[in-house]
């Protein structure tokens, strides 16, 4: 078996220009021993898409602020499949409604994290989801 | 070691051979993971004469080696090449997490399909490169990249790996890089085989310039480490990356060094029979290391050898004298080993 270590593409798309917590939950993933693809602000689905296949990441960690969640989710999840790519695991955060976050997941989105979520939260759910669906080989 | 047929290694190695990018990040993971895969493909992809031209772009944190690569690739795209590119940022030793940032600089390709972008972690490797840059290099070669630009960590005095794995070496400086006794010391001066004042525009450069000139004019003889750049004059070029400034000039520099290494058929020969001497002597010694970390063995060695060197009965010295004069046993016949065949291909 190989030794690989989780990688996850952190991405911000949308128009505003906050990044803090972009950069706060990329922090977190490093101090967890991930590796993290940091791309910067106003990233396009099709820009973190052809990324996320370049870097082979396991997971895309998507942080919106701007409200324009289902339209930014729904378009990852659909160019995700056009490209054969949809064992990349998609999660999220920011300011999005209860309502939505549920049908984000309906819709494949694999969990939605709200403002005050502990980094640890989202750290924990990648671990579980890798130990889960990467540990046979078959599916890497 | 054959594939147990749970991994369609074959499927992969002849997707990347097409060009396909999907297949190509899967190997370059595998390559990373130091996986049985990854080793299995690269047998697969090998060929004896490489052709892809490497770059190796080194120089401190901060100096503009992302955006001088991002720029250099357009250059190269506008002449027709396929340009791979390969950025390593540094692991944490402490946790082994990475943030790989070098992309955000590269945007400008996005969507490119005659350009391939990778973000390395160094994964403990210290010379600047991660342990498995040049494997990397060579799956981006076989998937048809004709120039591999690859970008060390932000380095300091002695991180000089890229040396070993690049054709051409371009050190890149900026005004504030220090005084000349700094660079005097540094291992930097002598790994360049061009060497790039960035952010030129910036107060020094003028200063710079011309203390980096007479460095240069001081070491003309570099040519005796080196045979290779025997009649190569090492030049300075000055850019203001942001702007593209100079990056035309930089990349035809470049390819006089390419064409220099490859004009006299002799000379070249010598160079990639040093190269492949060096990279079987690294290869060997990776291997035998990380077989023997991760065996389980060495830990029941240590603790061993402690309660022998804590109980007094002998050194650390003397065990590991001993020991690897053990491992060595049968080596007479060692260098018969490489007659067999390896791996079946």
């Amino acid at each position: 078996m190989s030794e690989g270590r989780i990688r996850i593409l952190v991405a911000k798309p949308g128009l505003d220009g906050h990044d803090r917590g972009a950069k706060v939950i990329a922090t977190a993933f490093r101090d967890a021993g991930f590796e993290v693809i940091y791309t910067g602000l106003h990233q396009t689905p099709e820009m973190i898409v052809e990324a996320a296949i370049q870097e082979d990441v396991d997971i895309v960690s998507v942080s919106i602020l701007s409200g324009a969640h289902m339209t930014l989710f729904a378009r990852l999840l659909e160019l995700l499949r056009e490209r054969g790519a949809q064992e990349i695991h998609v999660i999220g955060g920011g300011i999005i409604p209860e309502e939505d976050a549920a049908k984000l997941k309906e819709m494949g989105v694999g969990e939605i994290f709200g403002p005050g979520t502990p980094t640890s939260d989202p750290i924990e759910y990648i671990r579980n989801w890798y130990r889960e669906s990467r540990s046979d080989p078959a599916n890497r | 070691m054959a594939a147990d047929g749970a991994v369609p290694i074959e499927g992969i190695a002849a997707k990347v051979l097409q060009g396909d990018r999907r297949a190509l990040s899967r190997a370059i993971s595998w390559i990373e993971d130091r996986s049985i895969e990854g080793r299995v493909l690269l047998d697969r992809l090998f060929v004896a004469d490489a052709r892809a031209h490497r770059v190796g772009i080194t120089g401190p944190p901060g100096s503009g080696k992302s955006t001088l690569t991002s720029q250099l690739t357009q250059v190269l795209r506008e002449r027709g090449a396929r340009v791979g590119i390969l950025a390593v940022d540094p692991s944490s030793p402490f946790t082994g997490g990475a943030i790989l940032g070098d992309r955000i600089r590269m945007l400008a390709h996005h969507g490119d399909p005659g350009v391939y972008i990778r973000s390395m972690a160094s994964r403990g490797s210290l010379g600047g490169l991660a342990s498995t840059t040049y494997e990397a290099s060579e799956a981006i070669e076989a998937a048809g990249f004709d120039w591999i630009l690859i970008e060390t960590v932000g380095v300091g005095q002695s991180e000089m790996e890229v040396v070993q794995v690049a054709d051409t070496t371009v050190v890149v400086l900026v005004p504030e890089s220090g005084d000349a006794v700094q660079m005097m010391k540094a291992g930097l001066m002598e790994a360049g085989d061009l060497f790039v004042i960035n952010k030129y525009d910036r107060e020094g450069g003028d200063r710079l310039f011309r203390e980096l000139t007479l460095m240069l004019d001081l070491s003309r003889d570099r040519a005796g480490a080196d045979p290779t750049s025997a009649g190569w004059t090492r030049t300075i070029c000055r850019t203001v990356a942001t702007r593209g400034d100079g990056t035309t000039e930089l990349l035809d520099q470049i390819d006089a060094h390419r064409r220099h290494l490859r004009s006299d058929a002799g000379r070249w020969k010598d160079r990639q029979a040093r190269r492949m001497d060096q990279r079987l002597k690294s290869l060997l010694r990776d291997r035998l290391l990380h077989d023997l970390e991760r065996s389980g063995e060495i830990d029941r060695w240590v603790s061993e050898s402690r309660r022998r060197i804590l109980g007094g009965e002998a050194s650390p010295y003397g065990i590991v004298d001993e020991s690897v004069a053990r491992l060595l046993q049968g080596g007479a016949g060692f260098h018969e080993s490489a007659r067999r065949e390896g791996v079946k291909r």
